[in-house]
């Protein structure tokens, strides 16, 4: 179990609003947690504000959206009233995020070694060789057997699990102390899903950084993570330790766990979720 | 009564040099009232056998009986409306400017089929969705309502078979829920016969009495519903893929695990 009295992250009370047409959308209702050295995963379904809150940690939500909180601090910066300058040194250095589909997150005309590179290039005004040397040992790190000529290759000149490793290299080569993984698996078969979750764990582990893990899979989150938050409609309804998920209270939480089907404990028939107004209250 | 019986059954795309031979040489038969599983990672075939069981894939060898009938290349309407494809992503598998009763209209027209109203009602009843939902387009529908419209146009026909191509794999785990207890009550309800294509065990264990593995276009194993619950499956990559339904496995704990004496 990580250290949690180490904390890199604290948020309190957030809030993440959009203004439309018809009134203003809350997505993200007072969120409160905190991220130490640990995998914390954050579960929810579709349109839960899970995405969101990853997205609003690292200021990439979209302009017309609001931000409002008590406190949001990452080590030494306020995320608050950080500069728009000083979120740029941040993103990619300080905060990584790695995306669901490396098919759309990467830039389909530049070489994948040069935007690995980039990141060096960018934010440590590194050499060019000296960027390229980093590069290959990355390559390496997240276990591509042949760095040489893989940095030369077009993003769809590769396979969508060395294109998800290939995104985990560029998030790590600038060696951040906080990762942002939004369903960082998601696209990728079970066996590339096996390595690719592999490599997170033990460069987490390793380095010993702080990683989100946004996901809907709960037997994923629950036997990768340390600590699990549960979303619903944008609220936190509960935060529990993986290992002690089967015992989680909320019904919200328990409804999802029965909705699944199992291989250990076959059912005939799949409870199915009922929804109570109650859970919005809070 | 065996309702589909495929033997030698090879499928290609393409035509000359560059014919790529997709699924190698697989037999199987499913009878009434069975489901059948077609489990692999992306690429191994399994969506493209359905291609050639529902007639949309013309290019392929071996034979395939429906209903004790062998079925050739070209397909009769009668023969074609026997098995529906339900598809995975409903927001892609609907058209977004019909309305669902006019979505549901179509198979009816080139079918030439009678009281067309009475069975659009019939079916939505069937799917559990109300009747005024007819009048409404899929953007206004959720993805769990999308998908019963989807499963109420293959059913419309009055099909004996459902090809299922990973019919849950884009909702989310309440909705799917809904909808694997919604497969499962009709399939008892119409004494229907599904095949059912998925990547999730966890999926295909609920629903299948017998499940085949597929890797790079072949069988791998054929394995009962029995056998995947109690865990005695024969293949390595069977036991991968049931454990990557069930989560993350460490190799660090693992090898931690394996180096203890338990």
């Amino acid at each position: 179990m990580a250290n949690t009295s180490d904390t890199i992250l604290t948020v309190e009370n957030m809030s993440v609003e959009f203004p439309t047409l018809t009134g203003v959308t809350t997505a993200v209702h007072d969120v409160s947690f905190t991220v130490g050295r640990e995998k914390v995963g954050i579960i929810g379904e579709s349109g839960s504000g899970k995405s969101t809150t990853g997205r609003a940690i690292m200021r990439l939500q979209p302009p017309q959206a609001i931000v409002k909180a008590n406190r949001m601090q990452f080590e030494d910066v306020d995320l608050m009233t950080a500069s728009e300058e000083e979120m740029r040194s941040i993103r990619g250095r300080r905060i990584a995020m790695i995306l669901q589909d490396p098919k759309y997150s990467l830039n389909p005309v530049m070489t994948v070694g040069e935007q690995i590179s980039e990141t060096v290039i960018l934010h440590e005004r590194a050499t060019r060789q000296e960027a390229r040397n980093r590069t290959l040992a990355m390559l390496e790190r997240v276990n591509i057997r042949d760095p040489e000529r893989v940095f030369d290759l077009y993003p769809h000149e590769v396979s969508g699990g060395m294109g998800q490793r290939i995104m985990i290299s560029m998030m790590l080569i600038a060696q951040p102390s906080l990762i942002i993984a939004d369903e960082p698996t998601s696209a990728l078969d079970v066996t590339v899903r096996q390595q690719v979750l592999t490599i997170l764990d033990d460069l987490v582990v390793e380095r010993n950084i702080g990683l989100i893990f946004i996901s809907h899979d709960l037997n994923l989150v629950r036997s990768f993570c340390d600590r699990v938050i549960i979303m619903y409609a944008g609220r936190v309804v509960e935060t529990i330790t993986a290992a002690d998920l089967d015992q989680a209270q909320h019904p919200y939480t328990r409804g999802l766990l029965n909705a699944l089907p199992s291989l250990d404990r076959p059912k005939d028939r799949l409870e199915v979720l009922r929804r109570d107004p109650a859970w919005l209250e809070n | 009564m065996t309702m589909i019986k495929a033997q030698h059954l090879a499928v290609s795309y393409g035509h000359g040099d560059t014919a790529l031979k997709v699924v190698k040489d697989v037999s199987f038969e499913a009878q009434k009232g069975e489901t059948f599983g077609l489990v692999g990672e992306s690429g191994c075939g399994k969506s493209t056998i359905l291609g050639a069981l529902a007639g949309r894939n013309k290019q392929w060898t071996g034979s395939i009986e429906i209903e004790g009938e062998t079925i050739g290349q070209k397909r009769t309407r009668a023969q074609l409306a026997k098995q529906q494809l339900v598809f995975q992503d409903p927001f892609g598998s609907i058209h977004p400017r019909h309305t669902i009763g006019r979505t549901l209209l179509e198979p009816l027209e080139i079918h030439g089929k009678d009281r067309r109203q009475e069975r659009i009602e019939k079916v939505l009843t069937d799917v559990g969705l109300p009747l005024k939902f007819r009048y409404r387009y899929p953007h206004q529908l959720s993805g769990g309502q999308r998908q019963r419209v989807a499963i109420a146009r293959a059913l419309i026909l009055e099909p004996k078979i459902l090809l299922l191509d990973e019919p849950t794999s884009a909702l989310d785990v309440s909705i799917q829920a809904e909808i694997l207890n919604l497969l499962k009550d009709l399939r008892e309800r119409e004494k229907l016969t599904y095949i059912l294509v998925s990547h999730d065990l966890a999926v295909v264990a609920h629903l299948c009495d017998r499940v085949a593995i597929m890797q790079s276009g072949g069988f791998v194993e054929i394995a009962t519903r029995q056998q995947l619950l109690e865990n005695t499956v024969e293949h390595p990559y069977t036991r991968i893929l049931m454990d990557g339904s069930r989560g993350y496995v460490s190799e660090k704990r693992e090898r931690n695990s394996a180096a203890l004496p338990a």
